[in-house]
């Protein structure tokens, strides 16, 4: 019994921070139609530039909005560069092409960081008991985090007027641009949002693992399978699979070792294209 | 206003404009007729910069329109109300309102007078404004997408075949709406298969068949004569 409610706990709090990395994934595959295979290297070079902010100033919160603001740059550096060229084209071309960025941005970790792994140390310090554990409450800390940026991000959407651009673009981008709303330039802003998203999640990850230059394609795998569980560009889809299959995992850990309750997730993809390829938390069309 | 001189088009490989001329002046309603297939639609999707264009000149108001970003033409004064309507159908009527009205230059209190003006005129827009606009009969999502080009307060609309596979109650909405846009000083280009109504809402009305303009003329003209309809239309 305790076992079972620390890993719910642990799935919570995993699911929570894949939900934040996918839903800027699941985001930008819906309004451009992009699966971006550098999501997870953007997070990386977040880490990274976090990490290195907190070397240097001693404030986790200011690493964080550094690494935020950063990526979000080189996120719009690399949309207006690599990905504004190849909207519309075959989807073949998108992939390769991102996939390209992944391989061009491990190498850079690599020649600037080096091989070795970062730590990241627990902005908030403390543990509780958790029955025969010494819970961190970072993590705990972590997961309410993740659930107030997503929850500020769907506030957004729903009410900003930008939100309502973003939206609008997503369901119909040549309506949208009749209707006077600048495109290019919204497709833009989503990628450097969806970047600062993932930025966001590598620091605040940080701590639980690691920074290393490699850690970047566990959680482009993870986002896209639960993006893909979750129904492909649909947020509140992603947000609920990212929960789901990190409390599968957690649970299945209970049975197997944690290496092997990974595939888990991979259990939960293929049913799901097997059964309903349109995403398992997309309402049933009508 | 709009000017469209000698217009060609493709779609892909396949030749769908031959050289289409058409003239709009300010605050004047034109029909577009003809046959399914003819490039009504395509005519105005070349306006929107929707297809290709591989010949002959767009102007609005003077100004070419080659190589003006697509979401410039709103900003121009050029609205468009699509055949299939296109509304956005998750968002809601008002949110869908809101992509037009939520402009850079356009304050709050003018963007109430004109929220109002178009709530006056499709009042069960104001009714539905928290529904999702895909949950919308077709009748009243033709009326959103009226009302949603007319939030950009445009100088031209470009009407396609608002009255397609409405009820006659609604389509006697549509022939008041587009007589007070007229009377708003609004110019529209209005593509129709409905005959009368077009003859009765135009001033002059053009005459369309395999991608070319094949007869122009005043609408009393056509009215009183219904050879030529009967010649093109075959009604």
């Amino acid at each position: 019994m305790a076992q079972i409610i620390i890993q719910t706990i642990n799935g919570l709090v995993n699911g929570m921070v894949l939900a934040m990395v996918a839903s800027g994934l699941t985001l930008i595959f819906g309004i451009m139609d992009i699966v971006n295979f550098a999501h997870g290297d953007l997070l990386m070079l977040g880490a990274f530039v976090g990490a290195t902010v907190l070397t240097v100033t001693g404030n986790f919160w200011l690493a964080l909005l550094a690494a935020a603001i950063v990526i979000a740059a080189l996120g719009v550096l690399l949309q207006v560069t690599t990905l504004r060229p190849l909207i519309g084209r075959d989807p073949l071309t998108t992939i390769l092409a991102t996939f390209g960025v992944s391989l061009v941005l491990q190498k850079y970790a690599l020649w600037q960081w080096g091989p070795s792994v970062r730590q990241i140390s627990e902005p908030v310090p403390g543990h509780f008991t958790l029955f025969y554990l010494e819970y961190p409450w970072y993590r705990v800390a972590t997961a309410l985090l993740a659930g107030l940026i997503i929850g500020a991000l769907w506030l957004f959407l729903k009410y900003g007027k930008y939100g309502i651009w973003i939206r609008a673009t997503t369901q119909d981008r040549v309506m949208a641009q009749a209707m006077g709303i600048p495109v290019p330039l919204v497709h833009t802003a989503v990628f450097a949002i969806g970047s600062a998203m993932a930025a966001a999640s590598g620091v605040l990850f940080g701590p639980f693992g690691g920074v290393t230059q490699t850690m970047g394609f566990d959680f482009t795998l993870r986002a896209f399978i639960v993006v893909v569980v979750g129904g492909m560009g649909n947020l509140g889809g992603s947000i609920l699979a990212s929960i789901f299959v990190s409390l599968l995992e957690a649970y299945a850990a209970l049975v197997v070792s944690p290496a092997q309750a990974v595939i888990a997730s991979f259990v939960v993809l293929v049913l799901t294209m097997l059964f309903r390829p349109t995403g398992l938390f997309v309402p049933t069309p009508k | 206003m709009l000017v469209l001189d000698a217009v060609h088009a493709h779609y892909g490989k396949s030749h769908v404009l031959h050289g289409v001329s058409i003239e709009v002046r300010a605050g004047e309603v034109v029909g577009l007729l003809g046959r399914n297939g003819v490039g009504k639609t395509t005519t105005l999707k070349a306006i929107m910069g929707l297809v290709q264009r591989t010949g002959g000149r767009i102007a609005f108001e003077g100004r070419d329109l080659a190589g003006l970003p697509p979401h410039g033409l709103a900003r121009l004064g050029i609205a468009w109300v699509p055949e299939e309507r296109r509304i956005f159908r998750l968002l809601t009527v008002l949110e869908n309102l809101r992509t037009g009205l939520d402009r850079p230059g356009l304050s709050a209190a003018r963007r109430e007078v004109v929220l109002e003006k178009v709530y006056r005129h499709f009042p069960i827009l104001r009714e539905r404004r928290d529904q999702a606009g895909g949950t919308l009969s077709g009748g009243e999502q033709q009326m959103l997408a009226i009302a949603r080009a007319m939030v950009l307060e445009p100088k031209i609309i470009l009407l396609d075949e608002p009255t397609e596979g409405l009820m006659p109650r609604m389509v006697a909405q549509i022939r008041e709406i587009v007589h007070a846009l007229h009377q708003d000083g609004v110019a529209i280009l209005l593509v129709e298969q409905n005959v009368p109504l077009t003859l009765e809402a135009a001033g002059r009305v053009y005459i369309m068949e395999k991608g070319l303009v094949r007869h122009h003329a005043p609408a009393a003209e056509l009215r009183a004569d219904h050879g030529v309809i009967h010649e093109y239309l075959g009604v």
